[in-house]
């Protein structure tokens, strides 16, 4: 067994499970607060990724398109919910798929329209664009590990915030005991507001972190909402925590599958998947059953 | 009602006018019919979407042909007929029937991508419709799938991984890995350099992969340490190029990396400090000085504006082919016997060197050693001369 290799192969299943949480956690918010599945999460993700590579491209710089993520995720969720989705909250599932389905496509043409189909590398901020030696034949980039730290602070942020803040009660119990949080007399419409629009800049700010590893090109959210879901039906609906140690246990299991036994790897995730619903139908933090 | 009459109609007019024709076309030689209609020659590119350039860059180099011959190939005037096939494998099909049955187009030009390439060859081997293949490279059509009317002027996935196997095995490396997409080309180019490496007496490790278009090279770079290779050879194209070669840089590995010529071509800028020294194959390079080379890429710069590439070259170089076989047949293209044989003796003096036809209608062309040396695509030695595809497999009908 090669440990150097094993370590790095950690870090790589760490970095990826840590980003997948940003884009999960909003995914299952939102499923959790208001009952919808938006398939277009993957497409709010990708919408971060180029607005990385624009931004990067006009200023050269990758910093401030972390700022433009956030503010024109909250922008963007709150309009989204406002005008389109809070129409749909009593409607049945399939029309919200249409309606989600229908965004995908739309944020697909205004992609190809906007930049154009091409396959775009964002460059790696010149100051973390060096390697750190993990081992003797190794190094591991900088901008992974910085994309660690950013990741595991907000998701400590999300924690405090969900946790130990008034809110965030009103927000867990808006998941899993919908008709209490209505029968206090709380303003349900604020809370939707708000979920949303930090679900979606979660998503813009996956996006953005993402671009310089893995490149901008045309329909690349749909692979990661694909795992999202995964990782959002093994952390239990609704459950923030759930998706934080659920999106970790995919990043490592998809990593480590495809370093160590390439054959099973494309299906590894979903044995996981299959096994946990059949151990615990509501996930492993899940308060309701999928 | 009135609408299915008039379709009856015409459609019986449609039958009198083609039996007419047919008869007509008994009686007079080929060469009477050769003057009487322009020569269609039908252009499946892609003109749109991630190729888009490709295609586009293609087309200069055929219409920089005809231009070249006053406008006629073999005595006769051309129609080009365009058509955007948006690199979409699921289209090829019906959009290779338009132009063979819909435009009666004589010959078919095309295409870029090598999964619509599939579904051409499955409408051409039935039509019989003269081909050429300006880009892709899946090397079926020229081994299992071969036909005789369908010849490639660009090259074999096989031929470019091929060479820089050889030339790695030639320094001395000893055990080598090969990294690509799951795809066609990133397996039949692993072949290729599994091959080269091992004629030389080195020992081909392992094929590392990832679904196309993916870029989460990490989970693969890690790995090396633990092979214990001395030399990685790799193919990706584009953006993926881009990525792969800076995060190999990244990764601090210590064999070096190689590749087939297009992990560094048309990307040298985005990889900047990350791709000097990588030797790659490929059948053109930067700044050959053969005088056609020098010719064609002023020629190419004056009409299209931007500096020629190698897509630029093959197209050219399809058109170079289709003049051949249309001169010596004076233009009567409905002369196969003829026309086959001068396209499969073809001797093509080609900006990227000599260039000739094998028995498959495989190019056969220098395979071109070349070392990123500031900024640039640099030949410096031959990894394999006049080199031809195996054709394994290939039975001509």
């Amino acid at each position: 067994m090669d440990f150097a290799g094993l370590f790095a192969q950690l870090l790589n299943g760490i970095q990826y499970g840590l980003l997948l949480f940003l884009i999960a956690s909003g995914l299952t918010l939102i499923f959790g607060v208001m009952g919808i599945i938006n398939l277009a999460h993957g497409s709010l993700f990708m919408v971060g990724a180029y607005t990385a590579f624009v931004v990067t491209s006009l200023t050269g710089s990758l910093w401030l398109a972390l700022p433009a993520g956030i503010v024109g995720g909250i922008v963007l969720g709150l309009l989204l919910e406002r005008f389109l989705f809070r129409y749909f909250y009593h409607r049945e599932h399939l029309d919200q798929v249409l309606l989600t389905f229908a965004l995908i496509l739309l944020f697909e043409e205004a992609r190809s329209l906007l930049v154009g189909n091409e396959f775009y590398s964002v460059p790696i901020p010149a100051m973390l664009d060096f390697s750190v030696p993990i081992t003797s034949g190794f190094s591991y980039s900088a901008y992974r590990f910085a994309v660690i730290g950013i990741c595991l602070l907000l998701a400590a942020l999300m924690f405090l915030w969900i946790e130990r803040t008034r809110i965030g009660a009103i927000i867990r119990a808006a998941a899993e005991k919908p008709e209490m949080v209505d029968i206090l007399g709380i303003d349900a419409r604020r809370i939707h507001l708000i979920v949303f629009a930090v679900g979606t800049a979660l998503a813009l700010m996956a996006g953005v972190l993402a671009a310089p590893l893995y490149s901008v090109y045309p329909n690349m959210g749909d692979g990661f909402l694909i795992i999202s879901f995964v990782v959002v039906v093994i952390g239990g609906l609704g459950s923030v925590s759930g998706a934080f140690w659920s999106a970790l246990l995919i990043g490592l299991v998809d990593t480590l599958g495809k370093a160590y036994v390439p054959v099973v790897a494309g299906l590894a995730v979903y044995v996981l998947m299959a096994v946990v619903l059949l151990w615990r139908p509501s996930g492993l933090f899940g308060a309701r059953s999928a | 009602m009135a609408i299915r009459k008039a379709k009856g109609v015409s459609r019986r007019g449609v039958l009198k006018g083609a039996a007419a024709v047919t008869a007509l076309s008994a009686v007079p030689t080929g060469w009477a019919i050769a003057q009487k209609r322009p020569l269609k020659i039908g252009l499946m590119l892609p003109y749109s979407g991630t190729y888009a350039k490709l295609g586009e860059n293609i087309t200069y180099g055929v219409e920089m042909v005809i231009a070249e011959k006053g406008g006629k190939l073999g005595g006769r005037e051309v129609e080009l007929i365009k058509l955007d096939d948006e690199s979409k494998p699921e289209l090829a099909p019906q959009n290779a029937d338009r132009l063979v049955k819909r435009d009666q187009v004589d010959v078919l030009i095309g295409t870029v991508h090598s999964g619509v390439q599939m579904g051409i060859h499955r409408v051409v081997r039935e039509s019989g419709t003269l081909t050429i293949i300006p880009n892709a490279g899946n090397v079926a059509i020229t081994r299992e799938l071969c036909a005789r009317n369908v010849y490639r002027a660009s090259f074999s996935n096989w031929q470019p991984a091929y060479g820089i196997g050889l030339a790695a095995g030639k320094k001395g490396y000893k055990r080598g890995i090969w990294v690509s997409w799951d795809y066609a080309a990133g397996v039949e180019s692993c072949e290729g350099f599994k091959q080269g490496l091992e004629e030389q007496g080195g020992t081909f490790v392992d094929f590392l992969k990832l679904p196309f278009p993916q870029t989460n090279f990490q989970p693969l770079l890690a790995q090396i340490p633990g092979l214990e290779v001395d030399i990685v050879g790799a193919f990706f194209a584009g953006g993926g190029a881009v990525q792969f070669v800076k995060e190999y840089a990244a990764a601090g590995l210590k064999a070096p990396l190689c590749g087939n010529g297009f992990l560094t071509e048309g990307t040298l800028q985005a990889q900047g400090e990350a791709a000097e020294g990588i030797e790659t194959a490929l059948h053109y390079g930067d700044g050959l000085d053969n005088p056609k080379n020098i010719a064609f890429r002023k020629a190419f710069l004056e009409k299209a504006g931007r500096e020629a590439d190698v897509y630029a070259v093959q197209g050219y170089d399809s058109a170079q082919l289709l003049a051949i076989g249309l001169e010596a047949v004076n233009g009567d293209i409905e002369d196969e016997e003829n026309l086959h044989k001068a396209l499969e003796n073809a001797k093509i003096d080609s900006p990227r060197g000599p260039m000739a036809m094998s028995p498959s209608h495989e190019v056969i062309h220098n395979m071109y050693l070349r070392k990123v040396t500031n900024g640039q695509n640099k030949v410096i030695g031959i990894a394999a001369e006049q080199l031809a595809d195996p054709g394994t497999g290939c039975k001509m009908t």
